[in-house]
């Protein structure tokens, strides 16, 4: 790399300009900088979220929805603005689709309790992959259990890909769901969703999709996708965490009952009979996290002010030259060789265990997760009991994919 | 490095690397299987118990060179010690990773000492005693035990 092309990519984003926003980049860890490659866990805050939130905690704080002052209009108006950035930001056709959740996983419990206790009953069928976070296992296995439905887990190949025949084959008029991720948290794998969707609904499946690893790194549109719902945590696209977002289809929407009951969600309340509030207040029960509403439209505004494919386009030149570059040290073995990937570089070193991989990297101020990242049943297709994985955001640098290797290299030097 | 080297002392990667007792024991009268579900370790400890003796004790499992080299190291130094005895090595023990220990541990852990260095690392605490704690949950009779 030449001097001049120092930290600017081929897309020409300037990605040291960029790593200004972030305060906490600029601190070193057991005295060296720090490298943050654990952004699949969650992702570091721009100035401009964090501004956000204290903008709203020192100006505007008030409840939404309720009160007539001018706090609370205030409060209101800026909560309602950001569903409005949400539904841009995913191209659902209507703001009232923006729901909004503590989370991914609160969205898939919400689709879990409320479409699924309504539309799964008794030897019904809900399909899922193998490549799925903890988070789209559980719910349905819950909801499962309860319905006396069965769960059904699509196979993924040795690439990490999932295996779209046996897919196709276990779709059937059974089938009462489809449940999927986007990427892989665990191996960086890129589904085609838009297939996915179109063979679901040739059973007449409805489709939810886990975008947690999705939203920070590709352009989602869920008109383009087609799918019937889309979930997705704010904390991993450099918003605040305990916010998140479901997107649903109105017409999927109108016909679910509400997941929790409290204020809010309704329009009148007897102890004869609740009439329930229209969408989206029907699903948000209680006082909601409005300054991390608040953080999340900075945080999404942001990364539309980056752009998302110039990040994208950034991230990939940057992950795949860490990978190309660890591919190539004695003993390790990458987990996950999709041809399509984002974000994530996963790997084994040896016989040395990912606990000790991430110990000495700490050492060398490269953070990394190590472990099952909630993904058990990958580990186990992959016969495995862990990785150690480094996974990158629109501030990493080649440089620090240096730091990466030579921290690696560090690891063999202590096991050798 | 050097840091590094305090807790990946060469005697802790032979250990990891040549587990000693590393077997099942088909005698065993005593069995527990010790989790840490928060990275996937996973250990089973056997003890052959001679009324208050520890006659014989093995393990099998899978886990970081930390906690491989606790329990092959554990193994060595409680066979032949009563279990009252093994209980007041895992306090000292624990004492030593935690930083705690008001001497340097004393003659009784022995090599033991070597996992010293652990305390500077608390996130490596719970693989330095998932062995002691399944060994506990055996001699207590309990068929499994977490570090949670």
């Amino acid at each position: 790399m030449s001097v001049a092309a120092k930290g600017v990519s081929g897309a020409g984003f300037d990605v040291e300009r960029v790593r200004a926003d972030f305060p906490i980049l600029q601190q070193k860890v057991h005295g060296k900088p720090l490298v943050y490659l654990d952004n699949a866990a969650t992702s570091q805050k721009p100035r401009a979220v964090i501004e956000a939130i204290s903008r709203y905690y020192e100006g505007t704080n008030s409840n939404v929805h309720r009160g007539v002052h001018y706090l609370s209009e205030l409060a209101t108006a800026e909560y309602e603005s950001v569903r409005e950035t949400a539904r841009s930001f995913l191209n659902a056709a209507d703001h009232k689709e923006i729901i909004f959740v503590r989370g991914t996983t609160e969205a898939i419990n919400l689709v879990a309790q409320s479409y699924g206790r309504a539309h799964v009953g008794s030897g019904d069928e809900i399909l899922i992959t193998e490549m799925e976070h903890h988070s789209n296992i559980v719910p349905w296995q819950i909801l499962c259990k309860e319905r006396g439905a069965m769960l059904r887990v699509a196979p993924i190949s040795d690439a990490g890909e999932l295996d779209l025949d046996s897919f196709s084959k276990l779709l059937g008029p059974k089938t009462k769901l489809v449940s999927v991720t986007h990427v892989s948290n665990a191996l960086g794998t890129i589904n085609p969703i838009r297939r996915i969707v179109d063979m679901a609904h040739s059973v007449g499946a409805p489709v939810l999709v886990d975008g947690a690893q999705a939203v920070p790194h590709l352009k989602v549109d869920v008109q383009a996708l087609g799918c019937d719902f889309y979930a997705f945590s704010g904390h991993k696209v450099y918003g605040p965490t305990g916010i998140g977002i479901l997107y649903g289809k109105t017409a999927l929407l109108e016909k679910m009952p509400p997941y929790q009951g409290g204020g809010d969600m309704i329009m009148s309340v007897t102890f004869e009979k609740t009439v329930y509030n229209r969408l989206p207040y029907k699903f948000e029960a209680g006082t909601p996290d409005i300054a991390g509403v608040i953080g999340l439209g900075a945080a999404l505004n942001y990364v539309s002010r980056l752009g998302i494919e110039r990040i994208g386009a950034q991230e990939n030149e940057v992950v795949r030259y860490a990978t190309d570059a660890v591919s190539t040290i004695p003993g390790v073995r990458v987990i996950g060789t999709a041809k399509e990937k984002a974000g994530v570089l996963s790997f084994t070193l040896g016989e040395v265990h990912p606990h000790d991989i991430g110990t000495i990297l700490d050492r060398e101020g490269v953070a990394i997760r190590t472990g099952h990242h909630c993904s058990q049943p990958v580990m186990q297709h992959f016969g495995i009991e862990a990785t150690a994985r480094a996974s990158f955001a629109l501030y990493n640098t080649k440089e620090e994919a240096d730091a990466l290797v030579r921290a690696i290299e560090k690891v063999r030097e202590v096991f050798a | 490095m050097s840091d590094l080297r305090d807790l990946y002392q060469d005697v802790i990667l032979e250990h990891s690397k040549a587990p000693r007792n590393y077997k099942e024991l088909p005698a065993a009268n005593h069995k527990a299987e010790g989790f840490n579900p928060l990275c996937g370790d996973r250990f089973t400890v056997y003890v052959t118990m001679d009324g208050d003796a520890i006659r014989d004790i093995s393990f099998q499992g899978s886990g970081c060179a930390i906690s491989k080299a606790s329990a092959s190291m554990m193994t060595q130094i409680v066979k032949g010690k009563s279990a009252a005895e093994a209980e007041k090595l895992f306090e000292s023990f624990h004492n030593l990773v935690t930083g705690q220990a008001n001497t340097n541990g004393g003659a009784e852990l022995g090599k033991l000492a070597v996992f010293s260095g652990v305390s500077e690392y608390p996130a490596r605490v719970k693989c330095a005693t998932l062995a002691w704690h399944t060994l506990q949950a055996a001699l207590e009779g309990k068929q499994e035990t977490t570090t949670e």
